[in-house]
């Protein structure tokens, strides 16, 4: 089996972003960047189920500026085998990402394509969806766990009211939640071999995909701030304030 | 103008984000129909019938929709938006953000070649919405321009439209139009296997009034009946952050934050929480926070209204005596 694993690069979690003063989106000059965290989990169980011998070939998947190469270096650097760069400086929506891995997942004939559920900068939580829509395969979605087995793939899924289990065919798209693994760090001496493994380069055009906007940004803001409120020193007087200050009890 | 709304059910009752995600729907302004597909569903359709502001109720009961499946919820969403039905068709379709309609919308948009919109707080116009990025960070304007408008509804940002189940002695002239529609087919490529939902006396985390959360500093998931005595106390529910799921102290679906559930009740108890963002963002919009922290400098307490700096095992304690008296 070969396993496509598309990955996105974003502002590292423990950036605290600020809006521009313009208000056209968020700053993202000299701000550290990282694998979306969700992508990370995508990647560490696609290398458990090639360890398990399940599969033979991870591929890492990107689309976005020359910079992307850098993050799909981080998941070849916790072993995945070789890379995909899709070349593009415009912004991508969903939609456009997804009709583009489903291109290099065609091209490439992967059984297994792992995302993670949602990117922490657009918090869309859409394109592992809208690729299992397109390419006609079964979905399992907010996954915490996933299982190779005779008739395809026996998944666990984290749902609002608890845990949900289905069997899904192959091959498959699925998207991972944090509770599938904790993503390995990649040593030193893999991080020197990622160098050398190779990544494709292709652009939206050559996929064939139309890769213009349908939403239109119009204003980004920042939210409305909470203050600080005071400090109480006793249960007396927080129950006191609840009742006859909030009123909320 | 017609809107479709997706109602969450579990074949016995409505689940209260379709309420929230109805006033949504009518704040686009419009025709607003709700589709209840799933088996055994006629007291839901009913239930649906009689939110205020609901002109038609499509159900479609078959045993395809038993349990939520997204291929074949959205193959029937699919065949309505092209006109099954009154043939009439769709400029909006709309469900709740939470892990039934995140799954679902994005899925149907695509088979109708659409870019959905998720999570919206906000609905400027009927192609103009407002929603959260970077855990909430930031607020975005944007603007579809897509035939149909696809999204999914942040339920805390909206009201819980009226729902008249709760008086039967409303006009029944007033009540929605129930029509049944035929299912769309089956997929054979996922089969469900079973549930294990966390069973609960209390209220539903994202509906609840009180919402009492522990973290990391609870320690165990033995000390977690210390919050649901005092979330009993108060009437309210038990929410959790990540790092307190993460070490399974308590079930995934008390995560609250920006990749757990959203909440905004009227008193929001954060236990030996620290704040990080990603927790503030499931949480930042409640009325009235109260955090109790033993590091007087946790960032929790920038957020919080009222903060009480103390040894949570000394404080929660003293609070549920206070309370009784
Ligand atoms: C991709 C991603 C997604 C995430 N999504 C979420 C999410 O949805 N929700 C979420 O919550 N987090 C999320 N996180 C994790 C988040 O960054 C924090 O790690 C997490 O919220 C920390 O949980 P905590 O506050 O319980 O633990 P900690 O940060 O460890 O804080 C524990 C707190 O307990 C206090 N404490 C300890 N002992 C006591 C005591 N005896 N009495 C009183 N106080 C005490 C400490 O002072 C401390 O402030 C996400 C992170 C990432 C990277």
């Amino acid at each position: 089996m070969k396993i496509l694993v598309p990955v996105k690069r974003v502002i590292d979690a423990n950036i605290r972003v600020r809006v521009k003063p313009d208000q056209t989106g968020v700053e993202t000059a000299n701000v550290k960047m990282a694998m979306n965290p969700f992508c990370e989990i995508a990647v560490e169980q696609a290398l458990r189920l090639k360890e398990a011998g399940h599969a033979e070939e991870v591929i890492i998947v990107s689309a976005g500026p020359e910079k992307c190469q850098e993050t799909i270096r981080t998941g070849l650097a916790m072993g995945a085998d070789r890379g995909v760069h899709i070349n593009t400086e415009t912004t991508l929506e969903p939609l456009a990402i997804a009709k583009m891995i489903k291109a290099v997942a065609e091209k490439e004939s992967a059984d297994l394509v792992i995302l993670g559920k949602q990117a922490i900068d657009d918090d869309n939580n859409q394109t592992g969806q809208m690729l299992a829509a397109i390419m006609q395969r079964p979905l399992g979605s907010y996954i915490s766990k996933i299982e190779k087995n005779h008739d395809g793939f026996a998944i666990t899924r984290e749902i609002d009211a608890g845990l949900e289990k289905l069997q899904i065919t192959s091959p498959a798209v699925v998207t991972t939640d944090l509770r599938l693994n904790e993503p390995r760090y990649a040593s030193l001496p893999n991080i020197m071999k990622a160098k050398k493994k190779p990544i494709d380069i292709v652009t939206p055009e050559q996929l064939g995909v139309d890769i213009s906007n349908r939403i239109e940004v119009l204003q980004v803001t920042e939210p409305p701030t909470r203050d600080a409120g005071v400090m109480v020193s006793s249960a007396a007087e927080l129950v006191d304030k609840l009742k006859n200050e909030a009123k909320v009890i | 103008m017609n809107i479709l709304v997706i109602a969450e059910h579990d074949n016995a009752d409505l689940a209260p984000a379709t309420l929230n995600t109805v006033t949504a729907a009518g704040q686009v302004g419009g025709d607003v129909h709700v589709l209840v597909a799933g088996q055994d569903c006629a007291g839901v359709a009913d239930a649906a019938a009689k939110i205020a502001g609901v002109s038609k109720v499509w159900v479609c009961d078959c045993a395809t929709y038993a349990h939520e499946i997204t291929e074949n919820t959205a193959a029937l969403i699919q065949s309505i938006v092209n006109g099954k039905g009154d043939g009439k068709g769709y400029s909006h379709v709309m469900a709740p953000a939470s892990t039934f309609g995140k799954a679902l919308i994005p899925y149907v948009a695509a088979l109708c070649d659409v870019q959905s919109i998720s999570d919206i707080s906000e609905v400027v116009d009927a192609d103009t919405f407002v929603r959260p990025i970077y855990a909430g960070n930031a607020l975005s304007k944007v603007k579809s321009s897509e035939a149909v408008k696809m999204l999914t509804v942040r339920t805390t940002a909206f009201e819980l439209a009226d729902d008249a189940s709760a008086d039967q002695s409303t006009d029944q002239n007033k009540w929605a139009e129930i029509e049944s529609i035929d299912d769309a087919g089956a997929t054979n490529w996922v089969q469900f296997i079973e549930q294990s939902l966390s069973p609960s006396e209390r209220p539903e985390l994202t509906s609840a009034r009180v919402v009492v959360s522990g973290g990391r500093g609870m320690q165990s998931g033995e000390n977690f009946p210390l919050l649901e005595k005092l979330a009993d106390q108060l009437g309210g529910a038990v929410g959790a952050s990540r790092a307190a799921v993460d070490a399974g102290f308590v079930p995934n679906d008390y995560q609250v934050g920006q990749t757990g559930k959203v909440v905004a009740p009227d008193l929001y108890l954060a236990v030996g929480i620290s704040g990080a963002i990603q927790h503030l963002a499931g949480m930042k919009d409640s009325k009235v926070i109260v955090a109790i922290n033993n590091d007087e400098e946790a960032p929790i307490f920038q957020v919080a209204d009222y903060g009480w700096n103390e040894d949570l095992f000394v404080a929660v304690p003293a609070l549920q005596a206070e309370l009784e008296k």
